[in-house]
């Protein structure tokens, strides 16, 4: 229970904003300082990366490089999401689909399955497809396995309260299974996202020369650092405020505090 | 209730005195989990229509666990348990669970969780909440209809759990230590709450708790069991007369003697 | 599950994928997926040679070097991170933000940076396992008992006594799925890395087999690769679940 008073609180909040504030001065005072020495002639100033930054974002370089790879990161993400979710219901509900499915789900969220990559051409070829492939590659097991956790960790009493006051099947499962476990389902979608981002990454970079693993390349190969390092920059960031945002909406919508014990 | 004539006698596992078909009656339970873990060993006794009887015994003997195979939630490994004439073969409308740790669903505001026994028997959204706004205010929770579990102290969620329990309209209530995890004060009063309440109801209960002295405020009859595997040990009714004002109670010899002789009788069986 | 009375442990349902890999690769389905059986023979082939000798030897210096440095700054970041506040606030956002996001992007800088040998193989490993180690050290830090400390200092315990003797103990759980993640990210990442790099260790003999569409290699090398992941991560589970019994009742 919070025993803070409401200006206590305030203070605290204004406080962890200003450390934050700091950080990110001093992180990009370093970069800054690195870049100057330079630590390296790969490593541009922490200055000149913005101004490329936003050159590409005022020419529509960073837009039609994002519209490239956004698409098959939010269709394999979709894909999965809807797959993840009937796998992990299947295997959560019945024994013999939890024994099957189950170990082979769990060698793979711990397996560099990145290696499958250099295959996708064979069989996808270097389009939208290959590269939705890829993102399902990578977010599928722990999408699957936060669904199944969240359907079995359901708790007992509650079980036991849904029989107790004779729930149907479907009613146990719709009423009390799926609430139980929903927060535990976003955040594998959120980690499956996040895993969908590496996957589409990795795509571009290895075998769909396109978005912005593309621009990466591509920079790279002209020795234009402050261009490729910006293009980095904006995949990280566009990365963690969207799993920002996400998280936030988890927390919005699955509060800690009603999620069952 | 008060006026069920009250008698003092000592009655024999199986028992009760009286001629009308028991409301609950458990013949011969034997628990065996796997493992080869008894729990229970022939336990048989009657729960009088109309009236509370509680069970008591040491911790871990078994209590829950028989509570649980009456309302059809753990099956049993012999033995059987026949409830208005029926035989028990899972849970059914005419009992009501009431659980130790409360088991409401945190994501639901207390209008849904006191609503949700008719939610599952597919009562419309206006017909339940009616129902449930009358056990709300019943058990003195008007004005957090829309409060959330977590908001709520201990003992109000368990006035949730039992308006949920009433809401459903079952004959039979089971509870299963109902006030274990709600601190001393508000037990009592709760107790008191429970009495008035069943006056009104007229319910037949059976009541697990491992407080001797919950036991013979509330019972109109005991069952004691021995120490895990459990075996009917006694079944005492206390015969206290409620008319009065509740402190009196609790002061009142028949009252402390009745405390008195079950404690002497549960020594027995707690551990050395 | 059981079959006629016999509980059939879990992992034996990896032996029903092998067939059915088996059947699909002898139905010749796919061109990609050859027999499992013909994977079998062809590890027999990759282990012994020392193109597969010289790319174990290279990728297991990079990955033991990258996860060494990787638990031992993670590790006491995480400590610094839980037990002192501003710490905590200063570095909690970057390693949030590197533990969750595309880390495989800054590879390329790497390479340009620090060339396309060990270094920047060393350099990614520890990229991508140490903000997850630090991340889950600072929560074990974080989560232990107050009481407990309340206890150790009552008696009288040394900074040193209560960090080694109580906050140590009571922060395992955590530190242990840490190191364990770590582990798994750092095995990852080193084959993201080798993949990019293309020209040493497994990443080039992937590169090696696929051009030259030498299936049953691949998937051999695939398989030695999924069961040193899964041995390893399975390693520290076991000490997880040694320390299991008090991880929830502390």
């Amino acid at each position: 229970m919070a025993v803070r008073t409401q200006s206590q609180h305030g203070r605290i909040r204004t406080s962890s904003w200003l450390l934050r504030g700091a950080s990110i001065l001093l992180v990009f005072g370093l970069w800054e300082w690195a870049g100057t020495i330079p630590v390296s002639i790969a490593f541009p100033r922490f200055t000149d990366t913005m101004s490329a930054f936003v050159e590409m974002l005022a020419d529509g370089t960073f837009a039609s490089a994002y519209a490239e790879t956004i698409g098959p990161l939010l269709v394999g993400i979709l894909l999965t999401a809807v797959g993840g979710l009937v796998a992990g219901l299947v295997m959560g509900l019945s024994p013999r689909a939890e024994w099957l499915g189950l170990p082979l789900i769990i060698v793979l969220q711990a397996s560099p399955s990145a290696a499958i990559v250099p295959l996708i051409t064979f069989l996808y070829g270097i389009g939208f497809a290959a590269k939705v492939f890829a993102v399902v590659l990578l977010s599928a097991p722990v999408i699957v396995l936060n669904s199944y956790r969240g359907i079995t960790n359901t708790p007992k009493s509650l079980l036991e309260m849904s029989d107790a006051f004779l729930a149907k099947r479907w009613q146990r499962i719709w009423k009390i299974v799926l609430p139980a476990g929903s927060g535990l389902i976003f955040a594998g979608l959120r980690l499956g996202l996040a895993q969908g981002f590496t996957g589409a990454v990795l795509a571009e970079l290895l075998i769909t020369p396109t978005g912005v693993g593309d621009l990466i390349t591509f920079y790279r190969a002209g020795a234009d650092y402050p261009y490729m390092f910006a293009a980095i920059f904006s995949i990280i960031l566009f990365a963690s405020v969207s799993l920002t945002l996400l998280q936030r909406l988890e927390q919005r919508i699955f509060r800690p505090e009603m999620r069952p014990v | 209730m008060t006026d069920t004539p009250r008698l003092s006698s000592h009655g024999a596992p199986g028992t009760t005195g009286f001629s009308q078909e028991p409301a609950i009656r458990v013949m011969n339970l034997t628990k065996e989990y796997p493992g080869g873990i008894r729990a229970l060993e022939g336990i048989s006794f009657d729960v009088p229509k109309g009236e509370l009887t509680s069970v008591i015994g040491p911790s871990g003997c078994g209590k829950t666990t028989s509570l649980k195979i009456i309302a059809g939630l753990v099956e049993a490994t012999s033995g059987e348990v026949v409830v208005n004439g029926t035989q028990v073969r899972g849970p059914g409308p005419e009992r009501a669970f009431v659980f130790q740790e409360f088991a409401l669903m945190p994501w639901a505001t207390v209008l849904r969780n006191v609503a949700f026994g008719l939610e599952l028997r597919g009562f419309g959204r206006k017909e339940r909440e009616s129902i449930a706004h009358e056990y709300i205010a019943k058990m003195n929770l008007t004005g957090f209809e829309d409060a959330y579990p977590h908001q709520l102290s201990g003992g109000m969620r368990q006035r949730v759990g039992l308006a949920r329990a009433m809401a459903v309209d079952a004959d039979i209530l089971l509870m299963d230590e109902p006030f274990a995890s709600v601190d001393e004060q508000i037990r009592r009063k709760f107790q008191e709450d429970l009495l008035r309440l069943l006056s009104e109801e007229k319910k037949s209960v059976l009541f697990v708790t491992h407080s001797i002295e919950e036991a013979v405020y509330v019972s109109d009859q005991i069952v004691i069991l021995t120490r895990g595997p459990a075996q009917v040990s006694n079944v005492v009714r206390p015969g206290i007369d409620r008319t009065g004002d509740p402190q009196n109670i609790r002061r009142s010899s028949a009252y402390l003697d009745c405390v008195e002789s079950i404690w002497v009788e549960l020594r027995n069986y707690l551990e050395e | 599950m059981t079959l006629r009375g016999f509980r059939i442990p879990m992992v034996f349902s990896l032996v029903v994928w092998c067939a059915i890999w088996e059947i699909i690769g002898r139905l010749n389905l796919i061109s990609l997926i050859p027999p499992f059986t013909d994977v079998v023979e062809a590890l027999f082939e990759v282990i012994p040679s020392t193109d597969f000798i010289d790319a174990t030897m290279i990728t297991f210096q990079a990955f033991a070097i990258g996860m060494g440095l990787a638990l031992v700054v993670g590790i006491s970041v995480g400590i610094l991170m839980g037990r002192i506040p501003a710490v905590g606030n200063l570095m909690g956002m970057w390693v949030n933000i590197f533990e969750s996001s595309p880390l495989t992007a800054i590879v390329p800088a790497l390479m340009a940076i620090l060339g396309f040998g060990l270094p920047t193989m060393i350099v990614t490993v520890f990229l991508f396992s140490v903000w997850v180690i630090a991340l889950d050290t600072q929560v074990g830090v974080e989560r232990v008992n107050p009481s407990l400390i309340e206890m150790g200092r009552s008696f009288g315990a040394s900074n040193r006594a209560l960090f080694s003797k109580i906050v140590f103990f009571a922060a395992l759980p955590e530190l242990l799925a840490g190191i364990r993640l770590g582990l798994i990210r750092g095995l990852k990442g080193v084959i993201i890395g080798q993949l990019l790099i293309a020209v040493i260790g497994m990443g080039y003999l992937f590169e090696l087999y696929s051009r030259n569409f030498l299936m049953p290699e691949f998937w051999a090398l695939l398989i030695i690769l999924f069961g040193f992941a899964y041995i390893a991560s399975e390693a520290v589970a076991y000490f997880e679940r040694k320390v299991a019994f008090y991880a929830t009742s502390r």
